[in-house]
């Protein structure tokens, strides 16, 4: 234990001196000797300027606060609507072989299309508003929540899938308390892919045209060739996809109790 | 669970899906819920993705865009393999690196990999540096988390018999830790190529002037439905191939491994 504690002490201290090293270097490449020019790279004073500059006065048409929260919405909504559509198809889809042989051609045709290939689509279709935001953030959501629901049917071992057909066990009480339980880490599983994805497209489609949103900053700074603000906004879409999937870990360890302590991640 | 179906079954429920989806797309159409120029009938857009083999739009036909595309996929992809799997590995060997890397790395994850099509631009240019540094971000992670996940998870008396043995720390990792690690390396290829491929359309999408990316979305601003799809499709189809390639490879790879 003593050696554990050891470790984890020795990774703490280098991470920690790694991140102060290439804080360092930056300020150094950056200020101090000018390596790297301003017009690529800012320097860090510049991005703590940047970052006071949209919390306080606004950049793109609003505030970073502003802007955080309509990307959150963005994602929240299309989430939302692709797990409640997808989660319930997977599970479907695993138990039912008919409903499988059925669905499938659909969904064989439209996986391989990758998300952000539905972003023209779908400004042709709903212009560059919230909808066409949340159509591809629905797109992209959608696909990994069906695969890994329906894997995490079709692993649920057999003998459980006996034992409730041999107890009667049927309909709402079958998915409450067998499909669902069963093939729960792999539905979050899904869902963590999920995440990524929807954060991903919503950068992409709010980068081709918003008024709001984190996407909308990188836009705006790419077009003023601003990079203390493209940094910014950067680390505003890293901090935003890691707390959310923190947040869904959270949420994670809270639905499976009995996972307690072999949790991966 | 439901019992296997027979195979009449099965197919007779597959041609039913079929069906059933391009009815549905058919009933759009003709029930004139959606007006044609945002809603080309199933037969049009297959006509228009073999048109566009032979007719150029946004400048090119459709082989010269995939041709330009799967080019700046070859090099971010490319490079994100070269870079990814070593390291992975090492990373899975050395703990010092280990140490050194994981918190660089953790940080940069999160960030979307289009997030980088500014810098991108402007580091790069937006011909092909710009869009292979884009690959590169997404199709990196993969790469590297197999390649560290597949090393750590090598039996340990593979390893002790290595270093009882005496073999040396970079023999240990090309012919111990790399031919344990390559079905977890395979994988994390197979998702770093459709990461990669995804982000090549997002770059492609926003900053280049060619390539199946812009065929699109300059499709999008003509309001040309038909193609936009087509050009969907063939984007799909692509990815499905570079898929099938990868898998190809690893069979390769295990085949050479048990002779």
């Amino acid at each position: 234990m003593a050696w554990l504690i050891g470790r984890k002490a020795r990774q703490v201290g280098v991470g920690l001196g790694t991140v102060l090293i290439v804080a360092v270097l930056w300020h150094l490449s950056t200020g101090v000797f000018g390596w790297i020019s301003p017009a690529r790279f800012p320097r860090p004073d510049e991005a703590l300027k940047a970052f006071q500059f949209i919390q306080a006065e606004g950049y793109g048409n609003g505030r970073l606060l502003q802007h955080v929260l309509h990307s959150l919405m963005l994602v929240a909504k299309g989430f939302a609507v692709a797990v409640a559509v997808g989660v319930p198809l997977g599970l479907l889809m695993g138990y039912s072989r008919r409903a499988e042989a059925f669905l499938n051609p659909a969904f064989l045709l439209l996986r391989p299309i990758p998300p952000l290939a539905w972003i023209p689509l779908a400004i042709v279709w709903l212009g560059l508003d919230d909808g066409s935001k949340i159509l591809v953030i629905f797109v992209a959501a959608f696909v990994p929540s069906v695969i890994n629901s329906y894997t995490g049917v079709r692993n649920i071992e057999t003998p459980m899938m006996e034992a409730a057909q041999m107890l009667g066990v049927k309909g709402w009480r079958l998915v409450r308390e067998v499909l669902v339980p069963g093939s729960l880490p792999m539905i979050f599983t899904g869902l963590r892919l999920s995440l990524q994805a929807s954060w991903t497209t919503l950068v992409a489609a709010e980068l081709i045209g918003a008024l709001y949103g984190l996407g909308s900053i990188l836009n705006q700074a790419a077009q003023d060739i601003y990079p203390a603000m493209i940094l910014v906004a950067m680390v505003c879409v890293g901090v935003c996809g890691a707390s959310t999937t923190w947040l869904l870990g959270q949420i994670e360890a809270r639905a499976m109790p009995w996972r307690k302590g072999r949790v991966a991640e | 669970m439901n019992e296997r179906l027979s195979r009449a079954e099965f197919w007779r429920l597959t041609l039913l899906g079929t069906l059933a989806f391009l009815a549905v797309w058919y009933l759009a159409r003709l029930l004139h819920l959606a007006p044609p120029q945002f809603l080309p009938m199933p037969h049009e857009v297959l006509l228009r993705l073999v048109d566009l083999f032979h007719t150029p739009f946004a400048g090119h036909v459709l082989v010269d865009h995939m041709l330009a595309s799967l080019g700046r996929f070859a090099m971010g992809f490319g490079l994100a393999a070269l870079v990814g799997v070593p390291l992975g590995l090492m990373m899975g060997w050395f703990g010092w690196l280990d140490d050194i890397v994981s918190p660089l790395f953790d940080s940069l994850r999160f960030i979307a990999p289009v997030a980088w099509v500014p810098f991108a631009a402007l580091w790069f240019g937006t011909g092909i540096g710009g869009p292979t540094l884009i690959i590169f971000a997404g199709a990196f992670p993969p790469c590297l988390i197999n390649a560290y996940r597949g090393a750590k998870n090598v039996d340990i008396r593979f390893l002790e018999a290595a270093s009882m043995l005496g073999v040396g720390n970079f023999r240990t990792i090309s012919e111990v830790l790399f031919p344990a690690a390559v079905p977890s390396i395979i994988a994390g290829l197979r998702i770093g190529a459709g990461l990669g491929w995804m982000s090549l359309v997002g770059a492609e999408l926003i900053v280049a002037s060619s390539g199946m990316g812009n065929l699109i979305v300059r499709a999008q601003s003509a309001v040309a439905t038909d193609i936009v799809m087509a050009g969907m499709l063939a984007i799909g189809a692509v990815g499905v191939v570079i898929d099938i390639l990868i898998r190809r490879i690893e069979t390769m790879l295990l085949k050479h491994r048990q002779s």
